[in-house]
């Protein structure tokens, strides 16, 4: 591991829990006693380096005067550009992405979320990936919104296929895409309660349908301690 | 096909709120068919699926029906969701290659190294990972493509009424199985990649055993061109049949044989390269049709390209660069430490290694344990990492918060979105061509549902 990509050292270290009865430690086998820290909130300064530079000019050329309220930070890491939106401008954003001639992103790989729940205010995130055909680039937007008002303005207006991504990421975050045609679960029942990809919901303890069977949540199936 | 279905009888007459139900439980067609010629309704709503044998598993179509052309297609998934992406964050990373390989499980090899290299990113080990490793795992993956797209076309060919193709693609498909259960120990779902390399290097003999099929497959690739290319019975079934050209692959961010078929020459593998396919020497084959006869085509010769580039990687892996050289990273806090070998009870870890955890070195076992039960600790952060898969791009996006497990894996599955041009290609046909449409399509439900 080169010690560059480690996390820098954080505020305040959160130790996870709730697996197996390891209540002292976020080690599933008991044994490492280990503390999981909390990623630092990166965000990276001009110059980014070979084409980032390039999208992030062009993206504030079209938009102008607007920029500074559209654009939240900028992170670069890994070779990947990651360009944090704020969640009022984000069709704004994503049309100026697909449409101008220097962007020119015109294939959407889809919408995929992420909780956060250490983060208040930005606890759920839309996370998008973008490709340039024309210009063979990617980068990633993401938008942020807090658990207690689960709302993002949908993008299926500027690309159709975020049509069953944003069911997906509403079904498993609970991710309100307003504007969106017909924002149903698409993966669990329609009639399912809550949003199982949230870290607040158990792996399992969840009733099941046969014959009134239930199964214990992980951590009270068994306990090494 | 069952019309829409409401339990017991065999022909309800129950209060719906709009129209008439009709149910159908076998050898009673001709009364149903008799019940609608009947009726004055002009529109019919048609449930297809999720258990019907050309829905590929378990997906399920409402088809709202105008005599032979259909009106409104909607497609429902979801019946073969298992949380695999829930379950990852429960284990530990390296753990996380046994849950991917069942998303997809046509082309499990594509999910394990899209999941791999998205960790080998968020390691920062991209670079180190072995030659021959990244050699092996695109032998592999192209091995893997053939035996989906044998699948893919196999398929077709039965749900347009034809069994011969089956019958020649499961054949085929099972020579390429063969070898994985060769070199891996098993058939699908090997978890035989993994983050810093592949988990055993290949036994001796595969590079004989593939030579071989190398020296097969032509012939039998060329068997199904003649039962395809030119019958009539099979390209009137297919061509101009859902039709989806590039504007609407692009809205719909369709990727893989649908994109190449309306003309776009985008694979991945020669436009974003990763594992060193830049070194070797294929074509991206294009079709400007934009029907299902164009993505049968471009799938066909596909094949023919994995073959050049398994032979380029048989000709590279038994060269002296790479014979002998490991398959796994060096650095010993990532890669396990033991080679798995066949033991009289089995494949697993090597006599040699166990002799030395057991009887002289207490820290090496120590080290073992801690690192498969415990893992290793990936810095935070994100990465996507996308391969082209036999149906299209296949992105790993993974999320690291610094801990011995993933905090949040998503695929983004290729078929998951292909499956979104079902009402673009068949709204407006004809009903027999959905099943060619959905076909073309080759959607894996499991990769679907995850």
């Amino acid at each position: 591991m080169s010690t560059e990509n480690l996390p820098g050292v954080p505020e305040e270290p959160i130790a996870r829990r709730g697996m197996f009865g390891a209540a002292d430690s976020g080690d599933t086998s008991g044994y490492g006693g280990l503390v999981v820290r909390r990623p630092p909130k990166l965000s990276s300064a001009k110059p980014y380096g070979g084409y980032f530079d390039e999208v992030a000019d062009a993206l504030e050329r079209v938009a102008g005067d607007a920029y500074a309220g559209m654009v939240e930070r900028v992170v670069v890491d890994r070779g990947e550009l990651t360009i944090h939106v704020a969640r009022e401008r984000l069709v704004e954003v994503m049309r100026h992405l697909r449409d101008d001639l220097a962007l020119r992103f015109e294939l959407s790989l889809g919408v995929s979320g992420v909780h956060y729940p250490e983060e208040t205010g930005a606890e759920l995130r839309a996370v998008y990936h973008l490709c340039s055909i024309t210009h063979n680039r990617r980068i990633r937007v993401e938008a942020s919104c807090p658990a207690a008002d689960p709302h993002i303005p949908s993008t299926v207006s500027v690309y159709p296929t975020h049509d069953w991504h944003e069911r997906e990421t509403y079904d498993f975050f609970g991710i309100v895409f307003d504007g969106h045609p017909a924002l149903t679960r698409i993966e669990m029942p329609d009639d399912w309660e809550g949003h199982p990809q949230r870290k607040d919901y158990p792996l399992g303890g969840i009733p099941v349908q046969y014959r009134g069977a239930t199964i214990p949540a992980p951590d009270q199936r068994r306990s090494y301690a | 096909m069952t019309a829409i279905h409401d339990g017991e009888t065999a022909r309800s007459e129950q209060d719906v709120t709009e129209g008439k139900v009709y149910s159908v439980n076998g050898q009673d067609w001709d009364e149903v068919v008799s019940a609608v010629a009947e009726s004055s309704e002009e529109r019919l709503v048609i449930n297809m699926g999720p258990q019907h044998p050309s829905t590929h598993g378990v997906l399920r179509l409402v088809l709202t029906l105008d005599g032979e052309t259909v009106t409104e297609a909607r497609t429902v998934i979801g019946y073969l969701h298992t949380g695999i992406e829930k379950n990852m964050e429960f284990r530990t990373w390296t753990q996380g290659v046994t849950f991917v390989t069942r998303m997809d499980y046509l082309s499990p090899i594509f999910n394990e190294a899209a999941y791999c290299m998205a960790v080998e990113k968020l390691l920062g080990i991209t670079d180190r990972v072995p030659l021959r490793a990244q050699t092996i795992r695109v032998m592999m993956m192209e091995l893997n493509r053939i035996s989906s797209h044998l699948v893919a076309i196999a398929t077709f060919g039965l749900e347009l009424g034809a069994t011969t193709p089956m019958l020649f693609g499961f054949r085929e498909r099972e020579l390429v199985l063969d070898l994985f259960e060769y070199i891996t120990g098993l058939r699908m779902n090997m978890a035989y990649v993994r983050p810093g390399g592949v988990s055993v290097d290949l036994p001796a003999g595969a590079v004989d055993k593939i030579g071989e099929f190398l020296k097969i497959m032509p012939g039998r690739i060329k068997e199904m061109r003649k039962l395809l290319d030119e019958n009539p019975a099979y390209t009137r079934r297919t061509k101009d049949v859902a039709y989806l050209d590039l504007t609407g692959c692009m809205a719909l961010g369709i990727t893989g044989p649908m994109l190449r078929a309306a003309g776009l020459p985008w694979d991945l593998r020669k436009s974003q390269p990763y594992s060193g396919y830049e070194t070797y020497d294929f074509d991206v084959p294009t079709e400007n049709s934009c029907d299902v006869y164009g993505r049968y085509l471009v799938r066909v010769a596909e094949m023919e390209e994995s073959l050049k580039i398994i032979g380029q990687c048989l000709d590279r892996l038994s060269g002296s660069e790479l014979k002998g050289k490991p398959v796994m990273i060096e650095d010993k806090k990532i890669g396990w430490p033991s080679q798995l070998a066949l033991g009289p009870d089995g494949l697993g870890n090597s006599p040699d290694h166990i002799a030395h955890i057991m009887s002289s070195s207490m820290e090496a076992l120590i080290h073992h344990f801690k690192l498969v039960t415990e893992g290793y600790r990936v810095p935070a952060g994100q990465a996507y990492v996308p391969v082209e898969s036999p149906r299209g791009e296949l992105g790993a996006h993974v999320v690291s918060d610094g801990g011995t497990r993933p905090y949040r894996v998503h695929f983004r599955d290729p078929s998951f979105t292909n499956l979104q041009a079902v009402p673009a290609t068949c709204e407006g046909g004809m009903i027999a061509d959905v099943i060619a449409a959905v076909a073309s399509i080759d959607p894996v439900m499991g990769g679907v549902d995850r």
